[in-house]
């Protein structure tokens, strides 16, 4: 008979061995997939890594998809260390590209260095505010904050169509529901080769890190993660920590917003977060809320999805297929994750009384 | 017995990752018997059961049933061979009713009428009484027991087995549970009880085996054995069991209660214009069925539980709607040992470092942690208390046995050398080496001043421990009596709802 | 009036799919299952039974097989979240992401394709005699096609498989305390899957609607948020199956009321009141939480069941 045990818990090198052979379990079952559509798997993975990995260029472009991935993960982990379950970054990307590019279609006269800081703040104030809505419903009425923030997602998603169909419509853009591009002046500037997004993201790693392991509101989010009983009973205020944390976590996920905006898009559009909100959730989990971890797993998921995009063109594999794959690498590393506490033990009838001896 | 034995286990072997708690035990129990496995915290009493009622799988050994070796893979197995149990913490869906939970579980696809018919029945043929309708979110400990009870029977158990049933009985429930086991023993019935209070066990059981550290010491017949020999064997040596009082002139009031009313989440009182007061170097016991406003009361004192009415004065200034931060710097040190240790009292997944820190941080200037101060402090109260842990920092709390848990969050709240101390269940599920060493910590405590609030269920502990018991009932205080000449059945009494002015004989301290 | 009565004939129709997932939901959640992969099932069930509709053109076989889809996607988060008791919520959003993801890559060469017409004449409307003829009541609920009658008898079954079979008895508990139901020997692994599966199937079922009936083509996230509403609106039902009768229509009404005042002369943005079936999920979690007396849902929900945990 087959059942389950409990184990010693595993060592840090185990863990990761476990997480190295889930991801290698996935890439097997996506092989599968792709073999069964008519496609040679491993053809189709060395082409994704030279279509993420290939030139400088691609680099560049493969740099450019991780930079949203990391610092929305680092915001969505603040959360998540509070057990938060902050599931809302989609409309909070949303809201901070609104309140940023609202600056930079009303100030576009400002001097350029001026008008971008005030987008980056005002993009990370619209996250918060957002983010804080969900914050306020889970402190005063204990609402479940999984099912407000995902529903403030499609609000947020709705605000944006109805702007860009009717107030913020592109007078010039013929009729069809477009917001205007921006001016030079609030476009985010390339330092070598990639927009600034990459220092600002490198940074947050530092600064998400040293809030959550070394200052006094990073121990007091964690410890609230652990037990609100605990927290009450060490004298934190409960109420005042969840609406900090969530605030810091939605002002990551605005700023990404706008910095997505500005700097990739050039507009403000309602296809500005088109599901890497919930992508990122998948990126936080897998690096265990983790800052260094976050980097590596965002950036081989940047390269997930640069691959795919390039697979698009050369195999006409939809890139659906890019978020299949991430899935199912996320479903085999929730499910390795069993195996570092628990073990399956064969047991045959006979055994017990043998052992018994 | 020559017979063949009802139920027999033989080297019973089950482990749990690298604790082994069940190490090659063996206990059989005959039909008609009462016995007890008797142990200390940890010894595998329960571990041993579960197995036998299917909740646990034994990695080694058999279990036989009247001779026939038996596999049980679930519950289900165990039901099926008649062996019911009784939980220490009880198996019931607090949302259905009395009937909805005696039938859960049965086969079939619909209802069978005329099964109420049946259950009231066999409630009245073991004298168990139960409302049937009443929701279990409506009933007393006492009722709760007596339905896991009629439940087990109603699956068809003729080996009933109860985890530690009185702990959180009065005196004078636990005589109704001895009657009904007693009345099952007379159906032919086997009961296996087990405790580790040993004037119970002398009194209710046939045989008694004695396990320790997972392994089976000794069976013995009741009759032939004494209180002194069963101890020694449970501990492993000769012990002294007694526990002292320190006997000492009680100091000035520290702190005075004053018309408490305490009102749980959803509305009702949890405590009613309760009124008393602390003195420095005395221990003050609240005895209490579980539930009745122990836990409002010690997180009402420590400034966590909002107070709808009266005062709380330690040395005449109001604490009441003050958080611990505030009480904290008004310079006041007071130190709460919570009941729930690794769900309160510390974190769970933390390491020893950081559960100390809890206590600190909010002194330290600026932004940033600092964590040295913790560093040392740890070693420091890691070597004081003989803590046995792998290492300060970087092993999570909730890895270390329960006794070590203890020792670390007591040792973090008598550091910072409290004024008053409020400790609730300090020695809930510890050996009983542990425990003693916790009671000489309160006496030592109340040698310095100390002004010590002691909430524990062991009436025998509470009258040999303190000074003064405040029983409380239904979240009133029923009387304030003095430990050293109350006995456990006016406490019991107490606990019931008489208040102790109305019992005859009782030396009553203070009138409330 | 007449504009009523085709207003709420049409809430109906908007309503199915949501009462479909929202049923699948509440036998998720009674099992202590929060599965956020409400939105990814329906559309794994959508696009399924749309391919085999347009092979077949059989829509016995187009239905069953959208079921099977959904319960397959359920599988998946059921081997996680039960034997490998992995963290529901993330769980339940892999799903989505990855029922969304499977279904565009799927349905990357169908869209656009509208059901065939075998299939459009069996869910044509039928009148139920007599039914059909009560004043109001009868347009609104008995001249509809036999998906939604369909839809009418589960909720029924469902309620009484719930509150009066002895199986919905200990589904119940599971919910409640999973640990109390083990010891009274009922097989909480076995339910859960079962349930699971079937709330999964349900799903599906909801969003084979969507696609065969409802828009009756195949476009690229059809599903397009409904499985949020879905899981919102088991909460809205006080995990009720039979509330799902008026939750569901509620918000399938919600839903149209843009075009449907449009019509009727009142012009307001159709983006703005698309908002309005989310604030107003929303305004009703709030409100259910704040009666702290009430249990918001089964007690176990969320929270992974070992029986050997100590």
């Amino acid at each position: 008979m087959l059942k389950i045990v409990k184990k010693t818990e595993a060592t840090i090198k185990q863990k990761i061995a476990i997480n190295i052979v889930g991801i290698f379990a996935a890439l097997t079952a996506a092989a599968l997939f792709l073999a069964l559509s008519g496609f040679n798997p491993l053809q189709v993975y060395i082409s994704m890594v030279e279509g993420a990995l290939g030139s400088s260029y691609r680099i560049s472009q493969t740099v450019i998809q991780a930079v949203p991935l990391i610092i929305l993960s680092l915001g969505i982990a603040i959360a998540f260390r509070m057990k938060f379950w902050n599931i809302g970054a989609e409309g909070q990307i949303l809201m901070g590209g609104f309140l940023g590019s609202y600056f930079a279609y009303n100030f576009s006269q400002l001097p350029k260095p001026a008008l971008l800081l005030l987008m980056l703040a005002a993009g990370a104030v619209g996250g918060a505010v957002w983010a804080l809505i969900p914050a306020w419903l889970k402190v005063k009425f204990h609402a479940n904050e999984s099912i407000t923030t995902l529903m403030l997602n499609y609000v947020a998603l709705k605000w944006i169509e109805y702007l860009s169909a009717g107030p913020w419509k592109d007078p010039a853009a013929f009729g069809y529901p477009r917001m205007p591009r921006f001016t030079e002046n609030a476009i985010l500037p390339n330092v070598f080769g990639v927009h600034i997004g990459w220092i600002i993201a490198l940074v947050l790693v530092v600064v998400v890190y040293l809030f959550l392991n070394n200052t006094k509101k990073g121990f007091e989010i964690a410890i609230l993660g652990e037990s609100e009983n605990t927290a009450r009973y060490a004298g934190i205020s409960i109420g005042k920590t969840v609406l900090l944390a969530v605030c810091l976590s939605g002002a990551l996920c605005g700023l990404t917003g706008i910095i997505q905006a500005s700097a990739v898009n050039n507009e403000m559009s309602s296809a500005l977060a088109n599901g890497i909100g919930y992508t990122a959730i998948i990126t936080t989990w897998l690096s265990g809320l983790s800052a260094p971890v976050i980097v590596l797993v965002c950036g081989l998921f940047a390269i997930l999805t640069q691959g795919a995009s390039y697979i698009q063109t050369a195999f006409g594999i939809p890139s659906a297929a890019a978020s299949v794959l991430q899935a199912l690498i996320l479903f085999f590393v929730l499910g390795s994750d069993f195996f570092t506490k628990y073990k399956f033990v064969w047991q045959k009838s006979e055994h017990q009384t043998k052992e018994g001896k | 017995m020559d017979q063949v034995a009802y139920i027999s286990m033989k080297n019973i072997v089950k482990t749990f990752g690298k604790v082994v708690a069940s190490n090659h035990v063996n206990f059989s129990v005959h039909k008609g018997e009462i016995h007890a496995l008797l142990g200390e915290n940890g010894a595998g009493k329960s571990t041993l059961m579960n197995m036998l009622s299917g909740i646990y799988l034994p990695d080694g050994g058999s279990i036989f049933i009247e001779g026939k070796e038996v596999h049980f893979s679930a519950p289900k197995d165990s039901i099926a061979a008649g062996i019911g149990m009784v939980h220490q913490h009880f198996k019931l869906i607090d949302v259905m009713t009395a009937e909805e939970n005696v039938i859960l579980g049965k086969k079939g696809l619909f209802f069978r009428k005329g099964e109420s018919r049946k259950i009231d029945a066999l409630a009245k043929q073991f004298e168990l009484d139960v409302d049937l309708h009443k929701k279990v979110s409506d009933m007393s400990v006492g009722e709760k027991q007596n339905l896991e009870i009629l439940k087990v029977l109603y699956q068809g158990a003729r080996i009933l087995i109860l985890d530690e049933p009185t702990a959180v009985l009065t005196p004078q429930e636990t005589r109704k549970l001895f009657a009904i086991m007693r009345k099952m023993k007379a159906e032919g019935c086997a009961v296996i009880f087990i405790s580790h209070k040993m004037n119970e066990v002398m009194e209710i059981t046939d045989k008694i085996t004695v396990l320790r550290k997972g392994e089976t010491i000794q069976t013995l017949n009741t009759a032939e054995t004494t209180p002194k020999q069963l101890t020694d064997l449970m501990v492993g040596r000769a012990v002294d069991l007694t526990i002292e009082r320190l006997e000492q002139p009680a100091g000035p009031e520290l702190v005075q209660v004053q018309g408490l009313t305490v009102l749980k989440r959803e509305g009702t009182p949890a405590l009613q214009n309760v009124s008393f007061a602390m003195r420095g170097g005395e221990i003050l016991s609240v005895a209490g069925i579980a539930g009745s406003g122990q836990k409002e009361l010690c997180e009402a004192l420590a400034g966590l539980q909002k107070v709808k009415e009266g005062k709380i004065l330690f040395q005449g200034e109001d604490l009441v709607g003050q958080s611990p931060k505030e009480i904290r710097r008004r310079g006041i040190s007071m130190s709460f040992v919570p009941e729930d240790r690794l769900g309160m009292g510390l974190v769970g997944g933390m390491d020893m470092v950081h559960n100390l820190l809890l206590k600190q941080y909010q002194d330290q200037k600026g932004f940033f942690l600092n964590k040295k101060p913790a560093v040392e402090k740890a070693a420091e109260i890691k070597e004081k208390l003989e803590i046995a842990t792998p290492g300060i920092s970087k092993y999570p709390v909730k890895n270390l046995s329960g006794g070590n848990i203890q020792k670390i969050l007591l040792g973090r709240e008598l550091d910072s050398d409290p004024e008053v101390l409020i400790t609730a269940y300090p020695v809930r599920g510890l050996d009983i080496n542990t425990c003693h060493k916790i009671y000489d910590l309160l006496n030592e405590e109340k040698k310095k001043g100390v002004a010590v609030l002691f909430i524990a269920e062991d009436l025998d502990v509470l009258l040999a421990l303190s000074d003064r018991i405040l029983v409380l009932a239904n979240g009133e205080v029923t009387g304030i009596v003095d430990a050293r000449t109350a006995t456990k059945e006016q406490i019991g009494l107490m606990m019931m709802g008489q208040k102790a002015t109305e019992l005859e004989g009782t030396a009553v301290v203070e009138n409330c | 009036m007449d504009w009523w009565i085709s207003f709420f004939s049409a809430a109906v129709v908007a309503g199915t799919p949501l009462l479909f997932a929202t049923l699948g939901g509440i036998f998720n959640e009674r099992a202590g299952h929060m599965n956020l992969g409400v939105e990814g099932m329906m559309i794994m069930g959508a696009v399924v039974g749309f391919s085999v509709a347009l092979a077949t053109s059989n829509a016995v076989a187009a239905m069953l097989t959208a079921a099977i889809a959904g319960a397959l996607g359920a599988l998946i988060y059921a081997v996680l979240t039960v034997t490998l008791r992995a963290n529901q919520v993330v769980t339940g959003l892999t799903l989505t992401i990855f029922g969304t993801g499977f279904a565009n890559f799927l349905g990357q060469s169908i869209v656009g394709q509208s059901t065939p017409a075998a299939i459009k004449a069996f869910f044509s409307n039928i009148s139920i005699p007599v039914l059909s003829q009560i004043p109001v009541l009868g347009p609104v609920f008995f001249q509809k096609d036999i998906f939604i009658y369909f839809g009418y008898v589960l909720v029924i079954l469902s309620g009484l498989y719930l509150y009066k079979t002895q199986i919905g008895l200990n589904l119940r508990a599971i919910g409640e305390n999973p640990s109390a139901a083990d010891a009274a020997s009922v097989p909480v692994t076995l339910y859960k899957y079962v349930h699971l599966l079937w709330g999964g199937a349900l799903c599906g079922l909801g969003g084979a609607y969507l696609s065969l009936v409802y828009v009756q083509s195949w476009q690229t996230s059809i599903t397009a948020g409904m499985g949020w509403i879905a899981v919102a609106l088991v909460i809205f039902s006080t995990w009720n199956p039979y509330k799902v009768f008026l939750s569901a229509y509620l918000f399938g009404g919600l839903s149209i009321l843009g075009f449907r005042l449009q019509s009727a002369g009142i012009h307001i943005s159709q983006h703005l009141l698309d908002m309005a079936p989310y604030l107003v999920t929303i305004l009703v979690l709030v409100v259910l939480s704040m009666d702290e007396r009430k249990s918001a849902g089964p007690k176990s929900l969320g929270i992974p069941y070992f029986r050997e945990e100590r």
